[in-house]
């Protein structure tokens, strides 16, 4: 935009005047050391995760270094997973590229969303920042930036870059112990299951209205029903019909509160 | 993996793909706003993809040769009961894997 005259701060469609100078609190700096301490507990979650895929993809005939490379070309843990089970399934390549692509969607949807807080950043740190868009980093930043309108663009890249030192580091370095692991840990622990268990715990929370719910048990149900279709398709049939029907019940909430209101 | 040639090139489209879905919108959407239908559809990725991925898993797992399996089974519900409830991931992870755990040593 830069259509904010003299001194106010340039933020989203608004211009904040200025009105003292800023504290040492409000330096870009200590934003990053903020969000270094808001990333560091995801450590928790991404830790584990990143080792189950090391270990994971050795157990699928990946070498340390394959796995490496897949998660630091990759950097999304659904994806990789998702390519990982399609690829031991002798799908097409074109099927798993996809499919895989097709879990990450939920990527451009963040990227939509942080669009009008970062969206006016530098082109080598929106850059940055889209590589590094991951779950966590999204989740944490995004309830930030909503907390803190007020906030500079250079403070809000700031914040990223905080929150993501010590969460995506650690997503190769674990991926790197799991592969090397391998396949020393028993069949007993059952950690086939933990991918499973991992992706429940993502969505459950994100349960929160009619249309999410509906999306979801369609998606579920389709799956099911569709699982015998040739080329692993049933993944792609079954998440394009939960999202139309997320959709179209949230248009139905819609209508139903307007003549509620009207009535 | 049968075939080094399939793998690099999932992992070459998708890193390029990954990065492209990312950086759309920060990168060239800038401020413009998007159709609302497209943003509608967006808002349930998650909810639709990540279900769909995982039931199949859950009704007939790879580890019991696609049998049903009641210890997996209830290891899901747990996890699901507990994420919706309390909506922490983290929770959800750990009621799973305390269930699955308790079933497996229970079933024998």
């Amino acid at each position: 935009m830069g259509n904010c005259i003299g001194r106010a701060l340039d933020v989203g469609r608004f211009c904040y005047p200025v009105y003292e100078l800023p504290a040492m609190s409000s330096t870009p700096d200590s934003a990053f050391w903020q969000g270094f301490r808001d990333g560091l507990p995801y450590l928790l979650v991404v830790g584990p995760f990143g080792m189950l895929f090391g270990v994971v993809a050795t157990e699928a005939g990946l070498n340390v270094f394959e796995a490496l490379t897949f998660s630091v070309m990759v950097i999304a843990g659904a994806a990789q997973f998702t390519a990982l089970q399609l690829l031991q399934d002798g799908a097409p390549t074109i099927v798993v590229i996809l499919s895989a692509l097709a879990v990450n969607l939920r990527m451009a949807m963040y990227s939509a969303s942080l669009t009008p807080h970062i969206g006016k950043a530098p082109m080598w740190q929106r850059a940055v920042a889209a590589y590094f868009t991951v779950d966590q980093s999204y989740a944490i930043s995004i309830t930030t930036f909503e907390k803190n309108p007020d906030w500079s663009v250079a403070r809000k890249v700031s914040y990223f870059f905080g929150v993501i030192t010590p969460v995506c580091p650690m997503w190769y370095v674990l991926t790197l112990v799991g592969a090397i692991l391998g396949s020393a840990i028993p069949p007993e622990f059952a950690l086939d299951f933990a991918l499973p268990i991992t992706f429940i715990a993502m969505i459950a929370p994100m349960l929160r209205s009619l249309p999410h719910l509906s999306a979801a048990t369609v998606a579920v149900v389709m799956a099911l029903v569709c699982a015998p279709l040739p080329l692993n398709l049933g993944l792609l049939v079954a998440a394009l019909l939960g999202m139309m029907t997320g959709a179209q019940v949230e248009l139905f909430v819609e209508r139903r509160k307007l003549k509620q209101e009207a009535a | 993996m049968d075939n080094d040639l399939q793998l690099w090139i999932v992992m070459i489209a998708l890193g390029i793909g990954s990065f492209g879905l990312r950086f759309a919108f920060t990168g060239l959407v800038g401020d413009r706003q998007m159709p609302e239908w497209l943003l509608r559809h967006l808002r349930y990725t998650a909810v639709a993809v990540l279900p769909a991925l995982v039931a199949p898993l859950v009704a007939w797992p790879a580890a019991t040769n696609g049998e049903v399996d009641p210890a997996r089974l209830l290891a899901a519900f747990a996890a699901l009961i507990v994420g919706f409830v309390s909506k922490r991931a983290m929770a959800a992870i750990l009621a799973g894997i305390a269930v699955l755990y308790v079933m497996l040593w229970w079933l024998g």
